[in-house]
């Protein structure tokens, strides 16, 4: 790592985990360090740094670059620090005049084929091979420039050595020419990523790193920046440095992407961000990052963000760019009028699940205060809702078990409906890590995930059910366990409610739930789903994941339940390696799912029907606190058609592209007075609001997110916000125009409110954040630092309970008419709606969504690769332009819903979840054909966005 | 909402309660609607039961009986 300027220790070779210690003397101090570590870790834990190259703390040590060098009593040799394990009473000499000497003369050979053109390099000041000669001491170099790398041209002729700088990467280059063949990058890209984009082509002289393809953009590369993180010279360098020059203070924050929730030192030069280095202290990467948080960060400055507020009486006018005074007071006056003529349910909001816990939290209680009921919902009603529920029946806790480091320690994983290389790669790194020692894999997906087949990676089994029929398939897993006599029956007689155990164990006996009765539903091969139950029930530890291909389907809360039952079931819980862990989509979905915004829950999970909690914030927030559960999303949708439901504040979402069955969604805007959208852009909710508040982003404020492992992590402000205010500014002048009387000075003092008043956030407060670096919930008095793993002694609940999942067929169904399954999804580069990601260079990725269909069903259709079709449902239809592909069966089509011209979402249907109308994105019956461009809809569609996101000049 | 769409879906939570006995399923059923569903959603639902919406479940329209009885906003 490049991190001499801003030094974030490095120890040279991996930490190691044993319980037994070794004790041994270097340079005559003694240390103690866990047997198997290297003797360059040990000193580097005295703080004695052995001069280094090849070796870095992230990947296993090659001992290729001879630098690293000690002498041992009573070992013959000098052997190198970083591949020699201590051993009790070893005596080690770090600097001795022999080893000076041959420090020296390795770095003479080093320097040899380098370019010393250190003033004008783009690592000047931050480069290992540099600093390296300078602790060697070298002085001169005696070789005459003979075969080298780095000249382009020698005695009037090119270098026939010499290879250009490759700069195909958006974000970073690669510059042979500066190249030390250490093997970081190589050793980077396969251990700590897990993708084995790199090689090393030739040997000796003529090594060379390589991708393999042309050129990085061409190559499998997936650009998490591991590679450039681990590079000691400037061969592998970012470009922002390149432009900008080297950082000079960091500042850790946390990502603003997935919920893998990764740390990131932001480093700085004044208020220029110049680079995000993922942070080795992060305990949810581990130093890992992907190409979203590491790179697409340019959104924050792009020139779309919108910076002035804006107003308009009607969604057909122009906007009028006006003071922030001017959009609190016309807001203010809107929602009163609406609520005097309408009543005070005809208001509400959507918190953000983009947002830090402090601004959820100020969006909930200015709904559930100032508005005065309970009408408010976020993202995670269209995502986890389905989690909140079934977990929280069956074990009691609207969130997942274990913390990521878990994954170290499972032995069997099964992957249901998520695509962890995709939309969680920095958790997909880390599962292709423990895969690669040995764990077994399991993947139910209706495609074939990057996980199922990839470098150094295979799936034990994969079951490529029918969209839809996740409760069928788990219910048959259930099957296998139970009459095969599989079942954990110690720990479901300790520790589950006994007569549901024997109600659900007989259910899922019967005969029709067997994998050989439910083949014909699923489509997945008996003896495959037998052998994976088989697998998942007695193959150690077991650790499920899952993603919205769980939750998104009319059965979302039934298959979270089936998930829980499996776990339940095989004693799978309460332990590090097992349990049931959603990996939920939003960097902080989690946390305003725990800040209350559901319309029926306080913060905490706590129904509004609790006269006691209900009584706390009233007392409180001096108020009265409506005890009717508001309405939901889609629910908001309807009453606003039905003229019920009048003003929403919308804080960081885009429902017109995210929420299903667009046109529906359109004619709910459209029939409100008052839509309120607060973002970093005009989105394409915008296009139907009336205000338009500017949000800030992430680097713009304080707070924190809670990610899929419960753990809350400080965003750190590193700049001032554009639009000049951080959005739990804008929520409490907002709030204040609207009588409130908050004065919040600084979100630390939001989250004291949170703790005082919700138990499991009771211990948690910035100090502590800062002194640990982040903390899992519950975090109080009987978990002062948090709980990294859930329900170890008991179940939250008290005793778990089995709940009977049967299967219900959806009543989205294929026909004639409609006779493919439509799926959908995410890839690598974008971030859903792609607010963001679209605004990067991360675009040159993935610049439209494609619909991937099997060339057999292509084929019975005239379509070739790269023609438009048209994809239509009984909801609406658009066009996109088709791929062939095999990674779908036949009978299933898939796309991602990136980009706002495909309107993918005008293709889904209105079906929900039966228990939190979380709706049916996974599964919508389409027929694709030949199209000769735009539907009717994306013409009309995209004329009115035009139209709507005409701003007029300012008024002087 | 429409009269079609809320009865599909108390007819859905109806069905993710077939299997418990008549009087559990009930209870099931109209706390479940109690627990998630907005005043207005549970007046025309009951409004539906109290007309004898044909396509409502049975048992949602015993449930609806239970439901809690919304004041006015």
């Amino acid at each position: 790592m490049k991190d001499f300027i801003l030094p974030d220790a490095d120890f040279g070779t991996p930490a190691r985990r044993s319980d037994r210690t070794v004790t041994l003397t270097i340079d005559g101090f003694e240390v103690t360090v866990p047997e198997g570590t290297s003797v360059m870790r040990a000193a580097a834990e005295l703080g004695i740094e052995i001069p280094k190259l090849c070796a870095t703390d992230s990947v296993e040590p090659i001992g290729s670059c001879r630098l690293c060098l000690v002498e041992i009593e009573g070992r013959r040799g000098t052997p190198a620090s970083c591949t020699t394990p201590v051993a009790p009473g070893m005596k080690v000499h770090t600097q001795t005049p022999k080893i000076a000497r041959m420090r020296r003369g390795v770095m003479e050979l080093y320097i040899s084929d380098h370019p010393l053109d250190c003033l004008t390099c783009s690592a000047n000041g931050d480069c290992q091979l540099q600093d390296m000669a300078g602790a060697v001491g070298l002085r001169d170099v005696r070789y005459t420039p003979g075969a080298n790398h780095f000249e382009t041209r020698q005695n009037g002729e090119a270098n026939p050595r010499y290879i250009e700088k490759d700069a195909s990467n958006p974000y970073f280059t690669y510059d042979p020419a500066k190249c030390i063949a250490c093997y970081r990058c190589v050793r980077a890209c396969e251990e700590v990523q897990g993708t084995f984009a790199l090689t090393v082509e030739g040997r000796g002289f003529e090594a060379r790193i390589s991708t393999g393809a042309s050129d990085f953009l061409s190559s499998d590369c997936v650009s998490c920046g591991a590679c450039v993180q681990a590079c000691p010279t400037a061969t592998l360098q970012e470009k922002s440095v390149i432009e900008m020059g080297t950082p000079d203070r960091a500042v850790v924050t946390t990502c603003a992407y997935c919920g893998v929730g990764c740390n990131f030192r932001a480093e700085m030069k004044g208020d220029q961000l110049v680079r995000m280095v993922p942070s080795k202290d992060g305990k949810a990467n581990r130093g890992h990052s992907c190409v979203k948080g590491r790179f697409a960060y340019g959104y924050a400055t792009h020139p779309d963000r919108i910076l002035n507020p804006m107003i308009r009486d009607s969604i057909h006018d122009p906007w009028r760019e006006v003071t922030w005074e001017e959009a609190f007071e016309f807001t203010a006056r809107k929602f009163r009028g609406i609520q005097e003529k309408h009543g005070v349910r005809a208001i509400g909001g959507i918190t953000s699940s983009r947002c830090t816990n402090e601004e959820t939290f100020l969006v909930q209680k200015l709904i559930r205060q100032v508005f005065g009921n309970n009408n408010v919902d976020t993202c995670a009603r269209v995502c986890h809702s389905p989690t909140g529920y079934g977990l929280k029946t069956t074990l009691g806790t609207s969130a997942g078990t274990q913390d990521f480091d878990s994954v170290e320690h499972a032995d069997v994983v099964l992957i249901i409906g998520a695509n962890p290389t995709d939309g969680h790669p920095v958790f997909a790194s880390r599962l292709k890590k423990r895969l690669r020692q040995g764990a077994q894999l399991i993947v139910a997906d209706p495609r074939r995930i990057d996980l199922v087949r990839g470098p150094h990676v295979r799936a034990a089994h994969h079951l490529p059910l029918r969209p839809g029929t996740n409760v069928a398939l788990l219910t048959a897993m259930a099957h296998v366990i139970v009459t095969e006599g599989l079942t954990d029956d110690d720990f479901i007689r300790e520790r589950c409610e006994m007569d549901a155990y024997q109600d659900w164990a007989g259910f899922v006996a019967e005969d029709r739930h067997s994998p050989e009765a439910t083949e014909a539903l699923t489509g997945v091969p008996a003896e495959e789903v037998r052998k994976a139950a088989r697998l998942y029930a007695t193959g150690g530890n077991a650790a499920i994941y899952y993603g919205l291909g769980v939750t998104e389907h009319s059965q979302g809360s039934t298959t979270v339940m089936a998930i829980a039952n499996l776990a339940m079931a095989t004693g799978n819980i309460g332990r590090p390696g097992v349990g049931v862990n959603p990996l939920r989509g939003q960097n902080n979905v989690q946390g305003s799912c725990d800040m209350g915004s559901f319309p029926h829950e306080l913060p905490g999970y706590r129904h509004v029907h609790d006269a006691e909690v209900r009584g706390m914030y009233e007392k409180l927030w001096n108020v009265t606190i409506s005890d009717e559960p508001g309405l939901r999303i889609p629910n908001m949708l309807d009453a606003a058609v039905h003229g019920t439901f009048k003003g929403i504040y919308i804080q960081g979402e885009d429902i017109l592209q995210s929420d299903p069955d667009t046109k529906h969604v359109a004619s709910g805007l459209a029939a409100m007075e008052c839509v309120v959208v607060h973002d970093l852009f005009l989105n394409e909710t915008a296009n139907y609001a009336h205000v338009f508040l500017p949000g800030s982003t992430f680097l713009e404020k304080d707070g924190t997110f809670t990610n899929a492992e419960r753990r809350i992590n400080r965003v750190r402000r590193v700049m001032a916000p554009l639009n000049g205010f951080a959005d739990w500014e804008v929520t409490q002048h907002l709030a204040n125009a609207m009588g409130a009387g908050w004065s919040y000075a600084h979100p630390s003092e939001i989250m004291a409110e949170i703790a005082a008043t919700t138990p499991t956030f009771a211990g948690v407060s910035y100090g502590l954040l800062d002194r640990e670096g982040s903390v899992q919930w519950p975090c109080n008095d009987a978990a002062p630092t948090g709980t990294p793993v859930m329900h170890e002694g008991g179940f939250v609940r008290g005793k778990g309970l089995f709940v009977v999942t049967d299967y219900v067929p959806t009543d989205e169904r294929t026909g004639p008419r409609y006779p493919l399954l439509l799926t959908t999804g995410r890839i690598l580069s974008q971030y859903n709606v792609g607010a963001q990601t679209r605004r990067t260079q991360n675009s040159i990725w993935h610049d439209e969504d494609r619909l991937e269909i099997h060339p057999h069903d292509a084929e019975t259709r005239g379509i070739a690769e790269g023609d438009w079709v048209r994809l239509a449902s009984r909801s609406g239809e658009t066009t996109l332009r088709a791929t062939l592909s095999d990674r779908v069966s036949p009978g299933v089509v898939y796309t991602t819903f990136h980009h706002p011209e495909t309107q993918a979402n005008v293709v889904t249907s209105d079906f929900s979840d039966w228990a939190t109308n979380c709706p049916e994105y996974k599964v919508t019956a389409v027929q694709v054909a030949l199209s000769n461009g735009p539907s009717e809809w994306q013409k009309t569609y995209s004329e009115r966005a035009r139209a709507a996101r005409r701003i007029l000049p300012a008024a002087e | 909402m429409t009269p079609e769409k809320l009865t599909y879906m108390a007819n859905q939570i109806a069905t993710a309660f077939a299997r418990q006995p008549e009087d559990a399923a009930v209870t099931a059923i109209a706390d479940h609607i109690d627990a998630f569903w907005d005043p207005r959603m549970r007046a025309q639902l009951i409004e539906l039961a109290e007309a004898g919406a044909p396509d409502l479940s049975p048992r949602v329209a015993h449930a609806a009986r239970r439901i809690r009885r919304p004041e006015a906003a």
